[in-house]
C-alpha cells in the first residue's frame, strides 16, 4: 500500500521491513524521529541510550551477538561516537550494523553543519546517501545487506530536508512481528578480529584497505549509482536532497545519480565524461565528489559555481547556474489582471494611500524563544538580574542568551560548559560565574566535567535545568525520566546524590517558580568558595500539559513599567499603555504575577491553588 | 507512484505554502493537504522545519502536488497558493507567491517579541495588504480565528483556511472530509468537518 511517510519515517520503517530487531540512539534534531518510527513497529526493541557513543557501542554488541542493528544521531552526535566508530571500523561487523546519521545544512537547528560524508573517507567506511522517503527505506535495507556482504559499519546519511519532508512509498500491507534468533544465538568468540592490539590493528589496517577497493569495485554495478542518459551537453553528478534541486533546474541533462557516496566508483565516471561535453557536481557542503572527480584526471565544475557553506535550495541552484551561463534564465510571468480583494480593505494597490510597499526583509523578525510557561526562565531572569555570567549548553535552554533574557554568555558542544566554567574559574575571574546544563545533556556529557570539578578542587557553581525530560528534541525520555523510550518503569536517577556521591557537600534542589528562594539560593551558591550543585526541578510544561487558566491584568495597576516584558514570555503583548495576555498562548504559570512589581497582573487561580 | 496525468487532476504542478505561529496547527493543516493530492492522484511531497520552532517561533509548511515532483521544498516566486494563519507571517512569505497567485489570509496578528519589547512596529493591516496585492491576483480575508472561537477552539483555525481553499480547487468535498477523519482524534472529527465547511462557505 502507498503511504506517506517523512524520510526520518521511511529509514525506522526500512529497519524493521529489513528485519532489525534492535536498535539504539540518541536525540538530536533532524535525526529524532528515525528511532522513535522504528520503535512502534510490532516485535522490535529501540532504547534511548544516554549518548552517542553509548549507542554505538550498544548496537556494536547487537552486532557482536550476530543481530542486525542500527542507531541513529544528528551530525553533530557522531562526533561524541566518533571513537567508537573507528575502531569498529578496524574490528568490523557480524551482524549489519548502519549508523543513521542526520545532517543539518542551514542550521535549523545546530550549532555548526558538517559533512558527515567525510567520516566515510576518515574513518574507512561505506556511506549512502537516500533521496526522498522511498530510497531511505530501500537504502537502509541495502546498507544493512552491505554491512554484512563486506563486514563492516555502514553510514546510511540524512540531510534535514530529507528528514522532515514527506513523499510517498510503497510499505507492507501487513506488519508481521520481528523474530529476532533468541534462541539460536550465540556469540562467536574471536578475540584475534575484536581487540585491536597493536599486533592485530596493523593486519585490521591493511584489511580494511582491501575492503574499500572491493566495495569501490562493487559501487560500479550495486544499482545505488546510475546514469541517467539526457543531453550530451551537460552532465551533472549529485546525490540525495542536492540531487532532487539539480533534476528541478537541469531537466534534460545526463545525470550520474550517486547513492553509494563512499567509497566513489571510477568507471562511472569516465563512462560519463564519455557521454557528456561538460561534467558539473552539484554537492550540498564539502566539495568530495568534485575531489574524487579531480583526481580522476577529469574536468568539471562544483564550488565554483555552487556555495561551500549553507543549505541549498532549488531556487539557489537555478540562480547559480543561470550566473554560471549552464542555463538561460526563464522571463518572469507577470500578473494579467488586476489583483481581486475578498473581505479586505477598500485600499489597493496603486491608489495612493500608502506611498511605498513595506520592504519583506525589514518586517520584525520572531525569533524562537522561551516556550510559554518554561520553568528555565525563571532561573534566567534571576541570573541577568544577578548580573552573571553564565556558561550554557546544549538544549531548549540555550534559548537563555537570546533577548531580552540575554543571560547565557558561552555555548559550545553538550557538555563543555561544566568543563569551560572550570578553566574560567580556575585563573581566577570573579565575575558571579556558573554553569547551566539541562538533565538530557548532564547525563550525555556533564558527569565526567562534574567530577573533575569536586577531583580538581574547583570552586564553581553548576545549575541542572532539570525539567525531567529531554524537551529540545521533543521530549524523549532520560536515566532522569523515570521510564524508558518503550514507557517501562525505571528507577529515576536523583542528580543530587550524584553530586554528593562525586563529592559536592553543597547541593540544593530549587523550585523555579519561588522568586524569593530562587533569588537567595543563587545568590549564595555563587558567593560561597566551595564548589556546588544547585538543581533547579521542574517538569516540561509541554510534556506534563500541565496549564492553568491565564492571569489577568489589573488595567488601573498596570503603569507600563515593562517588567513582565524583560522576562521574554511570547503571550504577553505590549499594547503601548498596558500589557495584555494572549489566552490562546499562556500556560497560566504565573510567573509574570510574581515579577509585576505593581501586582497589576492577577492570578486566576484561587488562593495559589490549582484550579 | 502517480507519474503521468490522471482523472481529477486539472494543473501540471500546484505549490502551497502554509505560514503561522508555533501552536496555530499549520503542520495538522499540511498534513491534510499533502493527503489530499495523493489521493487526488498527484505525485506529492510536503517540506517542514522542526527544531528551534517551539511555541511561539514562526513556522511554516510547504506543500507541492504535481505529475512529478523532486524536490520537498518550494522555489520563490513559483508558488500558487500562500495560506497565512497570521498576517505578518503570511507577509514575510510573499516573495515566494508567483506574480498573480492566490492568497487566503488569517486575519490574526499575534505580535512577534521584538514588537513586544517595543524594538519594532507591527505592520498596520492597509500595509500588509498593499504588501500582499505586489503578487496576489487574489486575496482573500478570513476571520479563521473568529470562527474556530465560535466553534469553541482557536486551534481549529487550520481547518477553516482549509475549507476556504478547497472552494478554489477542484477536488471534492468528501475526499477533503474523508482525510480529515483519517488525521483528527476520534472525539474532533465532528468539530474538525463543521469547521471546514465554515471554511468552504466563509467567503459568501
Amino acid at each position: 500500500m502507498k503511504k506517506l511517510l517523512s524520510g526520518n519515517e521511511a529509514i525506522g520503517y526500512g529497519a524493521y521491513a529489513a528485519g532489525v530487531g534492535y536498535a539504539v540512539g540518541y536525540p538530536g534534531t533532524p535525526s529524532t524521529e528515525i528511532l522513535q518510527s522504528y520503535s512502534t513497529y510490532p516485535g522490535v526493541h529501540a532504547e534511548w541510550a544516554p549518548n552517542e557513543k553509548v549507542a554505538l557501542d550498544v548496537a556494536t554488541g547487537i552486532s557482536y551477538a550476530g543481530e542486525r542493528t542500527f542507531c541513529t544521531m544528528k551530525h553533530v552526535g557522531l562526533n561524541v561516537a566518533a571513537d567508537s566508530l573507528f575502531s569498529i571500523a578496524f574490528t568490523g561487523v557480524r551482524g549489519g550494523l548502519v549508523v543513521a546519521v542526520a545532517d543539518d545544512p542551514g542550521m535549523h537547528s545546530s550549532q555548526n553543519e558538517q559533512d558527515t560524508r567525510n567520516y566515510g573517507k576518515f574513518a574507512r567506511l561505506p556511506v549512502v546517501e537516500p533521496g526522498d522517503s522511498a530510497e531511505g527505506a530501500e537504502f537502509m535495507g541495502a546498507a544493512l545487506e552491505l554491512s554484512e556482504q563486506f563486514k563492516m559499519p555502514v553510514i546510511l546519511r540524512s540531510v534535514t530536508r530529507l528528514s522532515h519532508s514527506r513523499s510517498p512509498l510503497e510499505v507492507l500491507d501487513e506488519l508481521k512481528p520481528i523474530h529476532p534468533g533468541h534462541e539460536t544465538i550465540k556469540y562467536e568468540r574471536n578475540p584475534p578480529q575484536q581487540i585491536p592490539l597493536p599486533m592485530n590493528a596493523r593486519r585490521m589496517h591493511r584489511e580494511v584497505e582491501q575492503k574499500l577497493i572491493d566495495v569501490a569495485a562493487w559501487a560500479e554495478t550495486c544499482g545505488l549509482n546510475r546514469i541517467e542518459p539526457g543531453s550530451s551537453k551537460l552532465g551533472i553528478v549529485a546525490s540525495g536532497i542536492a540531487y532532487q534541486y539539480a533534476r528541478e533546474v537541469f531537466p534534460d541533462a545526463t545525470f550520474l545519480k550517486l547513492g553509494l557516496v563512499h567509497p566513489l566508483p571510477r568507471d562511472l565516471f569516465f563512462k560519463l565524461d564519455g557521454m557528456v561535453e561538460r561534467i558539473v557536481v552539484v554537492e550540498e557542503l564539502d566539495p568530495i565528489f568534485e575531489h574524487h572527480i579531480r583526481l580522476l584526471g577529469i574536468k568539471a565544475s562544483g564550488k565554483d559555481i555552487f556555495p561551500l557553506c549553507g543549505e541549498f535550495s532549488t531556487e539557489l541552484v537555478r540562480e547559480r547556474a543561470v550566473a554560471a551561463g549552464l542555463i538561460q534564465a526563464e522571463e518572469i510571468a507577470v500578473r494579467s489582471a488586476a489583483p481581486v480583494v475578498i473581505n479586505g480593505l477598500d485600499a489597493v494597490a496603486g491608489d495612493g494611500s500608502v506611498p511605498e510597499p513595506l520592504d519583506p526583509a525589514a518586517l520584525p523578525a520572531r525569533p524562537p524563544m522561551l516556550c510559554p510557561g518554561c520553568a528555565h526562565r525563571p532561573i534566567f531572569y534571576v541570573l541577568q538580574r544577578l548580573r552573571a555570567l553564565v556558561f550554557g549548553d546544549i538544549g531548549c535552554y540555550t534559548l537563555g542568551a537570546a533577548p531580552p533574557l540575554n543571560a547565557t554568555h558561552t555555548c559550545g558542544a553538550m557538555g563543555a560548559g561544566i568543563g569551560v566554567l572550570h578553566g574560567v574559574d580556575m585563573v581566577g575571574v570573579k565575575d558571579r560565574t556558573v554553569a547551566v546544563i539541562g538533565d538530557s545533556t548532564f547525563f550525555h556529557s556533564g558527569l565526567s566535567p562534574l567530577v573533575n570539578i569536586a577531583y580538581n578542587k574547583g570552586v564553581s557553581t553548576v545549575i541542572v535545568l532539570d525539567n525531567r525530560i529531554t524537551a529540545m528534541t521533543g521530549h524523549q525520555p532520560n536515566p532522569g525520566t523515570g521510564r524508558t523510550m518503550e514507557g517501562v518503569e525505571t528507577p529515576e536517577v536523583r542528580i543530587e546524590d550524584v553530586a554528593r556521591a562525586f563529592g559536592f557537600a553543597k547541593v540544593d534542589t530549587l523550585d523555579p517558580y519561588d522568586l524569593e528562594e530562587v533569588r537567595r539560593v543563587l545568590k549564595d551558591h555563587i558567593d560561597s568558595p566551595e564548589p556546588s550543585v544547585v538543581v533547579a526541578r521542574y517538569p516540561c510544561v509541554l510534556n506534563t500539559r500541565e496549564r492553568y487558566a491565564p492571569p489577568s491584568v489589573d488595567l488601573e495597576a498596570c503603569n507600563m513599567c515593562g517588567t513582565c516584558l524583560n522576562i521574554g514570555c511570547a503571550p504577553i503583548i505590549n499594547r503601548g499603555d498596558h500589557v495584555e495576555i494572549d489566552h490562546l498562548l499562556c500556560s497560566g504559570c504565573d510567573y509574570c504575577v510574581s515579577v509585576c512589581p505593581r501586582d497589576a497582573i492577577v492570578s486566576a487561580r484561587r488562593d495559589g491553588g490549582e484550579e | 507512484m502517480a507519474t503521468g496525468k490522471v482523472e481529477g487532476m486539472t494543473r501540471d504542478k500546484i505549490d502551497f505554502v502554509l505560514a503561522g505561529v508555533g501552536g496555530q496547527g499549520t503542520i495538522l493543516a499540511s498534513d491534510i493537504l499533502v493527503e489530499v493530492g495523493l489521493e487526488a492522484g498527484y505525485d506529492v511531497k510536503k517540506s517542514e522545519v522542526h527544531g528551534m520552532a517551539q511555541r511561539g517561533g514562526g513556522v511554516e509548511s510547504q506543500v507541492r502536488w504535481g505529475s512529478k515532483i523532486h524536490s520537498a521544498t518550494v522555489e520563490k516566486g513559483r508558488v500558487d497558493y500562500l495560506i497565512g494563519f497570521e498576517m505578518l507571517e503570511t507577509a514575510r512569505w510573499i516573495e515566494y507567491l508567483k506574480p498573480g497567485g492566490d492568497i487566503v489570509v488569517n486575519r490574526y496578528r499575534i505580535p512577534p517579541p521584538p514588537v513586544n519589547m517595543g524594538v519594532a512596529r507591527y505592520p498596520e493591516e492597509s500595509e500588509i495588504q498593499e504588501l500582499l496585492l505586489t503578487r496576489a491576483g487574489r486575496l482573500e480575508w478570513v476571520d479563521a480565528t473568529g470562527i474556530a472561537r465560535e466553534l469553541g477552539n482557536a486551534a481549529l483555525a487550520g481547518v477553516v483556511l482549509l475549507g476556504r481553499l478547497a472552494s478554489h480547487l477542484d477536488i471534492e468535498d468528501a475526499v477533503w472530509l474523508g482525510v480529515i477523519e483519517r488525521l483528527v482524534p476520534p472525539r474532533f472529527v465532528d468539530l474538525n468537518r463543521e469547521a471546514f465547511r465554515r471554511g468552504t462557505e466563509s467567503a459568501d
